[in-house]
């Protein structure tokens, strides 16, 4: 790789193409923040431990109850493990607005604007190395799932295929709260202020129970809202039967909330620092 | 005739209600030491952060090595190095990381990192804790790792926000010869600090700041002069009815001397004639102060006659920097 010297003193640059240039940032700060997680696996903790404790307390405290509602000859763990692996993305996006407002306010982002970096690299590091971090945490729940009595239905194409699309609804998610971080620019608040917006997509969902046992008001919010919508794809992905359908809806979801989120996200970072 | 490194003309911004700056002009040359001095809440941060093209100016020009904040950030981006006031560095890194992630982003060429970053720790007497997460560091040393970091790609450029806030005497003192040597070696350096100390031993020019404006150009010597010739200082016994000295003192010296508690100053260009006057005059009325002082002036001094009030002391407007930021981590000096 060649060099070329911008002034006096300073060291040489590294001559990159914009597309290299680009890669580069994005690859650094994806790492860095990967690096965190190694660091501080308590940061793993709620996404982890927590949906362990969910499949465990649905499969054997509330899997009773509920089996009484599933289509016959439905497995609940078969039935709940689709909406457990979306659960834990959810939750986990969180971490992409408490990290950014975190940084916001060590002064990190201040630091960063002052470099000659990419300026959609600090938001597209967080975001992505969230996205590495649910790959691991949703094969994870694959095998805690496997060991509770969890089957694929399909194949192992159907597996990967949910997987990947519960993975890139969390990262669109993942814009969400990263604008919300630094809309808000303090990491206690951006978690405060997060759990009012998820508990009503994760519970008032198609993801651990059906949408049969609500009320009729509901119904329609439950069977219908992007959480749901995701759901029902991956269950479709890995149980059998129609798929297409609910696939088309949950990219749909997916997509909008990358269109309106993305470019929002890299505005109020820009007016954050 | 020296070239200019940084060029700032009718500087302003507002944040809200707040004039952070209003209308800034001075010229730095290459290979010098500029000092930004003023209270907290005085504009210095928010020139700093336009000049580092972190933010935008309202109206005005600035001009890093001949680029345009502006127009051209990208290229500014590539000359300068930023010390902000907190200590900016992933607590979840090492040092080491910390700087070669710093180095990546200064787009660096890769073979030049890693020992870029070895002799950064070694200078700056991390090489123990190189290895070690920063959130295990103390402060100073994050302040001193932070500092390090700016410097990665030997900016030809280098901002420094308060950089020996929170350090102790030795640490700030190294750090002082680090910035000699770099100036030394043709680095421009822009400091901005509350420790009149610091720009009295550091800096070739400075500009005093208050409330967005420049009160006060020229060198430490000048500002010094400009004062006149000495400072008297007279230190009460807890028994002497303060009050009564300074009138004293005032119908001597034809003003009230400032006050701190049982200390009274006032700048005299006729030191030592005054001096005596004064001591004459309390002693007839009885007064007898516990300590007598004639010194040279200080930058303290400078400031005060400039703003009227002290440097370090805690501002009203404090939030007048920044965008509201909370000021957590700054430790101000007792005076």
């Amino acid at each position: 790789m060649s060099a070329t010297t911008v002034e006096t003193g300073r060291l040489p640059v590294a001559k990159r193409s914009t597309l290299a240039k680009e890669f580069n940032d994005g690859r650094a700060m994806i790492g860095r923040n990967l690096i965190a997680y190694k660091r501080v696996p308590q940061l793993l903790v709620f996404s982890t431990i927590q949906p362990v404790i969910f499949v465990l307390m649905f499969t054997y405290v509330f899997g009773g109850a509920i089996k009484n509602s599933l289509p016959p000859g439905m497995n609940y763990v078969d039935y709940l493990m689709p909406g457990i692996f979306v659960q834990t993305v959810v939750f986990g996006s969180l971490a992409a607005g408490v990290g950014l407002a975190t940084d916001l306010k060590s002064g990190l982002l201040e630091r960063f604007a002052s470099l000659p970096v990419t300026r959609s690299s600090v938001l597209v590091g967080r975001t992505g190395a969230d996205a590495t971090r649910n790959i691991f945490v949703v094969i994870l729940m694959f095998i805690v799932g496997t060991i509770v009595g969890f089957r694929v239905h399909t194949n192992v194409f159907g597996l990967l295929a949910s997987m990947a699309l519960v993975v890139y609804f969390g990262y669109a998610l993942s814009w969400i709260f990263a604008t919300l971080g630094l809309a808000v620019k303090d990491p206690e608040t951006a978690q405060a202020a997060a759990f009012p917006l998820l508990a009503p997509l994760v519970f008032a969902s198609v993801a651990f129970v059906p949408a049969t046992s609500m009320p009729g008001w509901l119904q329609p919010w439950a069977n219908n809202q992007p959480v749901s919508s995701v759901v029902l794809a991956t269950r479709a992905l890995v149980n059998g039967g129609p798929t297409a359908h609910y696939v088309f809806w949950a990219l749909f979801w997916c997509t909008v909330v990358l269109v309106i989120f993305v470019p929002l996200g890299v505005r109020t970072y820009r007016r954050a620092i | 005739m020296p070239t200019t490194a940084v060029r700032v003309s009718g500087l302003t911004k507002r944040f809200g209600e707040v004039q952070a700056l209003a209308g800034i002009d001075f010229e730095i040359p290459e290979g010098t030491i500029f000092g930004l001095l003023g209270p907290n809440g005085a504009g210095k941060t928010t020139a700093v952060r336009i000049l580092a093209t972190v933010h935008k100016p309202d109206a005005g020009s600035a001009e890093v090595l001949g680029y345009d904040v502006v127009k051209d950030p990208n290229e500014v981006r590539m000359r300068i190095g930023l010390a902000g006031q907190y200590a900016a560095v992933d607590p979840n890194l090492t040092g080491r990381e910390n700087l070669r992630l710093m180095g990546r982003l200064a787009q660096v060429e890769p073979s030049y990192i890693p020992p870029r970053a070895d002799e950064l720790l070694r200078s700056f007497d991390l090489v123990d804790a190189g290895d070690r997460p920063v959130r295990t560091y103390s402060g100073g040393m994050r302040r001193r790792l932070d500092v390090a970091a700016s410097l990665v790609q030997k900016p030809p450029v280098l901002f420094l926000d308060e950089p020996t806030t929170g350090l102790d005497l030795q640490s700030r003192q190294a750090l002082w010869n680090t910035i000699r040597t770099l100036v030394h070696e043709g680095t421009t350096v822009i400091l901005t600090t509350q420790y009149l100390e610091e720009a009295d031993q550091l800096a070739d020019d400075l500009v005093v700041i208050d409330h967005g404006k420049i009160i006060a150009q020229g060198t430490a010597g000048e500002l010094k002069r400009n004062l006149g010739g000495t400072v008297i200082e007279l230190t009460m016994g807890e028994d002497t009815d303060v009050d009564r000295a300074v009138s004293l003192v005032g119908a001597v010296t034809g003003s009230e001397p400032e006050r701190q508690g049982a200390l009274l100053r006032m700048p005299s260009p006729d030191g030592s004639h005054l001096l005596t006057q004064m001591l004459r005059r309390l002693d007839d009325e009885g007064v007898q102060p516990t300590a007598v002082a004639l010194r040279e002036p200080s930058l303290d001094d400078v400031f005060l006659a400039l703003t009227g009030h002290a440097a370090e002391e805690e501002q009203a407007s404090e939030n007048g920097q920044g965008n509201g930021k909370p000021k957590g981590r700054r430790n101000r000096r007792a005076s």
